[in-house]
């Protein structure tokens, strides 16, 4: 009989068995990888590659062409593309800090301090982990208006901050956090706001990156602020316009290239900020389990 | 100011609270409550909502054809595939990647996670081009040089292929935060407890993981489910996007989402809508009841 060997998990080198499992995974990995390959290839095409007819998928002369129409385009109010990314700059910016300090305090205290009513809102936070927010679109319209905040841009922000899974993964977080170093703390006369800032949001640095990077990812691609609640142009955000622009001229091979390059801005931000923090989301993911 | 202080400071846990909790139920607790009142009634934005009882359900079940022969099927074909297929394909590369050294294994996983990222508009980017349904779509122009077609395809807009497309799509993008949790989790898992059970007789690798790697990591496996069917419900505009009509051609990719667009944004119909986002969020809490069922420990 062979010899049965145990499995190794995160083995240290490289051995011969290994290649099995790159085999496996190439499949898979060329599927992942393919689409986006495609698109940063697209975006840099000059106009008779393009129009090469087969498609070529390698970009053989690279230009930013794309981007500068993309730039230049001015759509139907005549608002620049750079007012668009402002915007939404602004707005993840504003939802990224938000969401990560408001889970992080909102963490520390279902975590740590003792309160009736403490495990009905954790229970219902890990309920709320299975919330669909695009369920309930007709309501949100409903009370963002009720709100008065129609054409505001609050709108763009708001709704995004109440996240379940980033007070999930906070407060797990915390949960590794000892009492005794809190108990310390508050003998030295540290008051639960101090003891936030100066002890629990130190240590949890990994967690709170992983929140910055789910909450980025959902606001710098959000459209549906833009299509609902905003009716100014001059409010809306980037990626709402990568989504028009692609509409109407979708079949035309300049608009897509223009799409391609439009794509590119949204999705490489995005990647960049995971491969920074990944050690950290992995570190923070270790203990999302639900029990 | 001492008052102030000593107030700040005796209902401290209420006031760091209480941003995440006044914007939870302003935008999520008040939504859902506000969709199932609003289910009972008619209501057009314009006129205050009237009460019509459970007749928006009676028609969404007996007198809405579209819902009951395409939308409903569509939506649970759609998650079956896309919900547990993409959680188990998730389980496996985690698996992969966890038996690879440390660089591969990072790169690897940064490349799987990274279609999750793009948000619907790129994808649709990509996807739309791929599967364009002139002779240039890059599809169509492979198959036409392999002589495998003699005329291009119209992938996204034929009421056969939509559907497929989507769930290619939906699988494709799934690998999310779900997914990280599964590897961290496969990681993190004792490596005596594998040794152990060579002793006690597990000869084979899919023993290992099914007796092993899964109990041991069942928090973990619960977290990426919920995530995995929130994932699947909250992505399908994709069909509108591929095909670029709502309703969908022949409502062949029309989920519950996109027929709620349709009755609330298109006509307005917002009682009619909410009893949709109800059926929706019942779905979704159906599936997870399965998630529980499987890898919870109180039940």
């Amino acid at each position: 009989m062979a010899k049965y060997s145990v499995v190794k998990t995160a083995p240290q080198k490289f051995k011969r068995d290994q290649i099995i499992l790159y085999i496996a995974l190439l499949p898979v990995i060329l599927v992942m990888l393919l689409p986006v390959i495609y698109i940063i290839f697209h975006a840099f095409k000059p106009v008779d590659e393009l129009f090469a007819y087969p498609p070529k998928f390698i970009t053989l002369r690279p230009t930013l062409d794309n981007f500068r129409s993309l730039f230049e385009v001015a759509d139907v109010s005549s608002w620049p593309v750079s007012l668009r990314l402002f915007n939404s700059l602004t707005s993840t910016a504003a939802v990224v800090t938000a969401t990560v300090l408001m889970s992080a305090s909102a963490g520390y205290v279902l975590s740590k301090k003792n309160f009736k009513g403490k495990h009905a809102l954790q229970q219902i936070n890990q309920a709320a982990l299975m919330f669909v927010p695009i369920a309930v679109a007709v309501p949100r319209f409903l009370i963002i208006r009720q709100l008065g905040l129609m054409n505001n841009f609050l709108a763009q922000i708001l709704p995004q901050l109440a996240m379940p899974v980033g007070l999930f993964l906070v407060q797990q977080f915390i949960d590794q956090i000892p009492d005794s170093l809190i108990e310390a703390a508050k003998l030295d006369g540290c008051s639960d706001y101090g003891i936030l800032f100066k002890i629990v949001m130190p240590m949890i640095k990994p967690a709170m990156a992983t929140v910055a990077i789910l909450s980025f990812q959902q606001a710098w691609t959000a459209t549906e602020a833009s299509q609902m609640f905003i009716d100014s142009e001059k409010l809306k955000t980037f990626a709402y316009f990568v989504a028009s622009v692609t509409a109407p001229t979708g079949n035309s091979l300049a608009g897509q290239a223009m799409a391609a390059a439009a794509a590119l801005i949204t999705f490489v931000p995005t990647v960049l900020l995971f491969i920074i923090m990944q050690s950290g989301v992995v570190n923070t993911v270790a203990h999302s389990g639900i029990k | 100011m001492e008052r102030i202080k000593k107030f700040a400071n005796k209902y401290s846990h209420w006031i760091l609270l209480s941003p995440f909790l006044i914007c939870f139920v302003l935008f999520i607790l008040l939504p859902i409550v506000c969709a199932v009142f609003l289910s009972f009634t008619q209501y057009d934005t314009v006129q205050a909502p009237r009460f019509v009882g459970l007749s928006n359900y009676l028609t969404l079940f007996t007198g809405d054809r579209e819902f009951m022969q395409y939308v409903l099927p569509n939506t649970i074909v759609y998650a079956l595939i896309v919900g547990p297929g993409g959680y188990v394909l998730s389980f496996l590369l985690a698996w992969l990647l966890s038996q690879l050294t440390k660089w591969p294994r990072t790169i690897l996983t940064i490349v799987i996670y990274s279609p999750s990222v793009l948000g619907a508009v790129a994808q649709k980017v990509v996807w739309g081009v791929i599967f364009s349904g002139d002779r240039v779509g890059y599809l169509n122009s492979m198959l036409l040089s392999l002589k495998v077609i003699e005329q291009p395809v119209l992938w996204l807009t034929s009421s056969r292929f939509l559907m497929p497309i989507m769930i290619l799509v939906g699988l494709w993008s799934s690998m999310g935060v779900g997914f990280l949790a599964l590897v961290s989790g496969i990681m993190n898992v004792d490596g005596e407890l594998y040794e152990a059970a060579a002793i006690d007789g597990v000869r084979k690798r899919w023993q290992e993981i099914l007796y092993i790697t899964i109990p041991a990591i069942k928090p973990q496996m619960l977290f990426s489910a919920v995530m995995a069917l929130v994932g699947t419900f909250n992505s399908p505009g994709m069909g509108v996007a591929l095909s670029g009509s709502n309703p969908t051609p022949g409502y062949a990719g029309q989920l519950i989402v996109n027929h709620m667009d349709d009755y609330g944004f298109l006509r307005y119909e917002m009682g009619y809508a909410a009893a949709l986002s109800v059926v929706l969020l019942i779905l979704v809490w159906l599936f997870s009841r399965v998630a529980y069922r499987l890898f919870g420990e109180k039940e």
